[in-house]
């Protein structure tokens, strides 16, 4: 298995430029994962290059619009000077198609914070963006948010190496089929409906008690932060809008003046440009709502991988209380005392005491229960031990990341606002130019 | 500025009192151009005006030598009612005046009876208006701090309109109300309410009847004013739209700083930057806050004044167009009969005398209006615009200064990984 070096931690150097915009912030978190290099990435260039709309049939027979996306790949050479790039290999993918990769990789990849997919609806929405899933903005952050899905699964020291990834990149056709015979889906099915059962495991790993609930706090505060930015959008947008309307008026005013009408005039268009600038400033802040919802999700994925660690311990616990329950049965078969209660006991108290051969055979059958426990328990135990090992390096490698891409998050929102600040510098010095020719 | 001399250029001197509330500096100075107090009889009122439209600028031929300021709003309780008076100082050095300083308590009333006379003894002049009664809208509470301090601010703004109008400034009313301890007896005195009335029938009655003919500079005036009135309403109206969106801006933002020191508080690398975020965001919303009650304070008020401005206006004129029809139906009736017509010569002489009278009152206040409205609402524009870009620029600061040490902790962190 080929492991990723987790221990430089590359600096992108984003820091200190303020003239960057967001959108080229992001594309340095998309470089570092590049730049980090899996095997899988250096061989590879991978892009999510269109969204196209298609109708087609459905399982029930109805017709239906949706989309796919158009995936690119290319090897990932140096293009020497003055060439032309090779031309990509080209497939298209359903959203749906993405969620069963998805789901394949949880289930194959149990101990892993599987990178998750954009939303599947738009949510946290401020009023001037359509909750329509056909809506083209909305589909173009998806096609960025299944780009970015790609690449984060390509660029992860495990779930990269995985042959059904590089067949859903590589092979439109045979794909399904492929992912349906590696039978994922009768594991998925015990796994995935014992993530929903309540069960209680009685000594919990307070390293995974901890990172549950950090888990939830995050969930929390992000669902939080991003209803508050939705509303604050929304009543940003109201602010600039009425600014409009001094456009207007100052223009029907102007035409009344005589000494002010110019100034007036003019500054009506800056009134404008104003209003108008808050279109493209609050597009620019969904890519960083975009973020933070990816690790909104991310949570998701982590308690998933809490949870299964819990079911394997408690697979573990339940073992070893069976083997421990068999071991007090033989005891009690061996020196007569009946401590435990067994049907077989009690009918044997009923019926009077059953005969040296039937005694000695279920003890051999207890023997054998017992071996076969032991075995289980220890499987079981390296089991846990394994997911707990290989859990915690790739919890290790997520911590760094979310680290690392929020805090990226975070400068890419002050240079949102500082942008924001220096169009409102100019447009009102502009404004006070005119008023000052009034 | 020391002796008699007369400074060349008023204008400037003059913009800088205006905008000057306190009033704390100022000078005793000369007085009118002509050296002599204001008479009352119409022929030098003819003069003076002349006077004025000689000198290209309108308020050079004036210079202040009256100074009020509106002051120390309190709440005054009697048996029957409670009420705010308001301190009104003088300070002066007009000979008119026994002394150079005054210092009375007048109440809203009082400001109301003095505007009454001031526009019944000059009908076609502009008396500035004053702060409206109630407000209609928001306010409930009449003793409210916010709305006391809005209405001393225009009082205060209201006194001083006066005591710049080189006519109104001389007024009995307006010295009676600067000086008089005891202001409800003299109050009494004068023409009351019968006259009032009297006045509004014949207006009306002039009104139905109609008027011939509008003299082309008072039909453009006319028309002027009644789209001026639509304008300055509507930008009104947007100023008070933009500040209401402002404060629900506000009001959200305000939620963003909490919800980041939540988040900082379950983090352990993070929670170093998203403190700082949080405290960015937190001063942003201080100097949101700020930003809007400057525009409450500093816009709103001025531009709702003209709106004021622009229905005393066009109530002036409307006197001024029935001072002209009474002319017109009195002329008419002499044009027509042969009776009496020595004695209705001589009122019509005296109408047609009037007429000249209210129309030059109006022509010359119209364009000393005119000057005032375009310095006030350019200075209020101006001042609500560098507010913004100050707004701007402070934000601005905050967050630079939060990439800054974001590059400084990175730095950091590189020089850790290396050793």
């Amino acid at each position: 298995m080929i492991m990723a070096d987790s221990g430089s931690s590359e600096e992108v150097a984003v820091i200190g430029n303020t003239d960057i915009t967001s959108t080229e912030s992001e594309n340095n978190i998309i470089n570092t994962m590049v730049e980090k290099g899996t095997a899988l990435l250096r061989k590879l260039e991978i892009n999510v290059a269109e969204a196209e709309k298609r109708t087609g049939k459905n399982t029930v027979n109805m017709q239906e619009t949706y989309t796919v996306y158009l995936i690119e790949i290319r090897p990932a050479e140096t293009v020497p000077e003055g060439g032309t790039p090779a031309a990509p290999d080209t497939l298209w993918r359903r959203y749906s198609e993405f969620e069963l990769l998805r789901t394949y990789l949880l289930v194959t990849y149990p101990y892993v914070i599987v990178p998750p997919l954009p939303e599947k609806r738009a949510e946290f929405v401020w009023h001037k963006l359509s909750a329509d899933n056909l809506d083209p903005d909305f589909v173009e952050r998806r096609r960025v948010g299944l780009e970015n899905f790609l690449l984060r699964v390509a660029s992860h020291p495990v779930l990269s190496n995985d042959k059904i990834f590089f067949l859903f990149l590589t092979e439109e056709k045979g794909w399904r089929e492929a992912v349906l015979e590696t039978g994922f889906q009768d594991k998925a099915d015990s796994r995935l409906k014992s993530l929903s059962a309540m069960f209680r495991v009685k000594n919990p790993d307070k390293r995974f008690t901890a990172l549950k609930q950090y888990s939830d706090e995050l969930n929390t505060v992000i669902s939080q932060l991003l209803r508050v930015r939705a509303r604050v959008a929304d009543r940003l947008y109201g602010v600039y809008k009425v600014h409009g309307n001094y456009g207007r008026v100052f223009s029907e005013w102007s035409a009344i003046e005589k000494e002010m009408g110019d100034g007036l005039q003019s500054a009506g268009h800056h009134m404008d440009t104003y209003a108008a600038s808050i279109d493209d400033i609050l597009e620019e802040e969904e890519h960083y709502a975009d973020e933070l919802k990816e690790y909104l999700f991310y949570t998701d994925a982590v308690r998933s991988v809490c949870r299964k660690h819990e079911l394997i311990q408690y697979e573990l616990e339940m073992a070893a209380q069976d083997l421990a329950h068999k071991k007090q049965q033989k005891e009690e078969l061996a020196t007569g005392t009946v401590r435990i209660f067994s049907l077989k006991g009690m009918t044997s108290k009923l019926f009077g005491q059953e005969s040296q051969e039937q005694r000695e055979s279920r003890l051999a059958a207890l023997e054998q229960s017992i071996q076969e426990g032991e075995h289980a328990v220890k499987e079981k135990n390296a089991e846990c031990q394994e997911f707990v090992r290989t859990a915690w390096e790739d919890i290790e490698h997520f911590k760094e990341q979310k680290d690392k891409d929020l805090r990226e998050a975070l400068i890419g929102y002050a240079i949102m606002q500082i942008s924001m600040c220096k169009k409102g510098i100019q447009v009102w010095s502009n404004a006070k130019e005119c008023f000052n020719k009034m | 500025m020391s002796g008699q001399t007369v400074p060349a250029d008023f204008s400037g001197h003059m913009l800088d009192l205006d905008e000057d509330e306190d009033l704390d500096v100022f000078t005793k100075n000369t007085s009118l151009a002509d050296g002599s107090p204001m008479p009352n009889s119409p022929s030098s009122m003819v003069n003076q005006y002349r006077l004025e439209e000689d000198e290209e600028d309108q308020q050079g031929a004036f210079t202040k030598d009256v100074f009020v300021s509106v002051d120390n709003p309190e709440s005054h309780v009697t048996a029957i009612e409670t009420f705010i008076m308001y301190r009104v100082v003088t300070k002066t050095t007009r000979s008119e005046f026994d002394s150079s300083e005054y210092d009375v308590r007048r109440r809203y009333q009082d400001f109301l009876w003095l505007r009454s006379r001031l526009e019944e003894n000059h009908p076609t002049l502009i008396v500035h208006p004053l702060p409206e009664k109630f407000v209609m809208k928001g306010m409930v509470e009449r003793f409210n701090d916010d709305f006391i301090e809005t209405r001393r601010k225009a009082l205060h703004r209201f006194l001083n309109k006066i005591s710049e109008h080189p006519i109104l400034s001389y007024s009995q009313h307006f010295k009676v109300f600067l000086t008089a301890q005891d202001l409800a007896s003299q109050r009494k005195q004068g023409p009351g309410f019968l006259s009032r009335m009297g006045e509004t029938v014949r207006a009306v009655a002039n009104s139905v009847r109609g008027l011939r003919s509008r003299p082309e500079e008072f039909s453009t005036m006319h028309d002027y004013m009644e789209n001026f009135s639509n304008k300055i309403s509507s930008v009104d109206k947007v100023a008070q739209r933009i500040i209401k969106e402002q404060r629900e801006y506000l009001d959200e933002l305000k939620q963003y700083s909490p919800t980041y020191s939540q988040w900082a508080e379950s983090e352990q690398d993070l929670a170093e930057p998203l403190k700082a975020v949080a405290s960015c965001v937190e001063r942003c919303s201080k100097e949101t806050e700020e930003q809007v009650e400057h525009l409450s304070e500093v816009l709103v008020p001025t531009l709702h004044e003209y709106v004021l401005c622009a229905e005393t206006v066009k109530a002036v004129m409307r006197r001024r167009d029935n001072i002209q029809a009474e002319f017109e139906a009195k002329n008419e009736a002499l044009m027509s009969r042969k009776v009496d017509q020595e004695a209705l010569q001589e009122e019509v002489d005296a109408l047609g005398d009037r007429v000249e009278l209210a129309n030059n009152a109006l022509r010359g206040d119209w364009s000393r209006w005119q000057g005032s409205l375009r310095t006030d609402l350019r200075s209020a524009f101006i001042s609500a615009a560098e507010k913004n870009v100050e707004y701007y620029e402070k934000c601005l600061a905050v967050w630079e200064s939060f990439l800054m040490s974001q590059r400084e902790e990175s730095s950091e962190q590189k020089g850790e990984d290396a050793s």
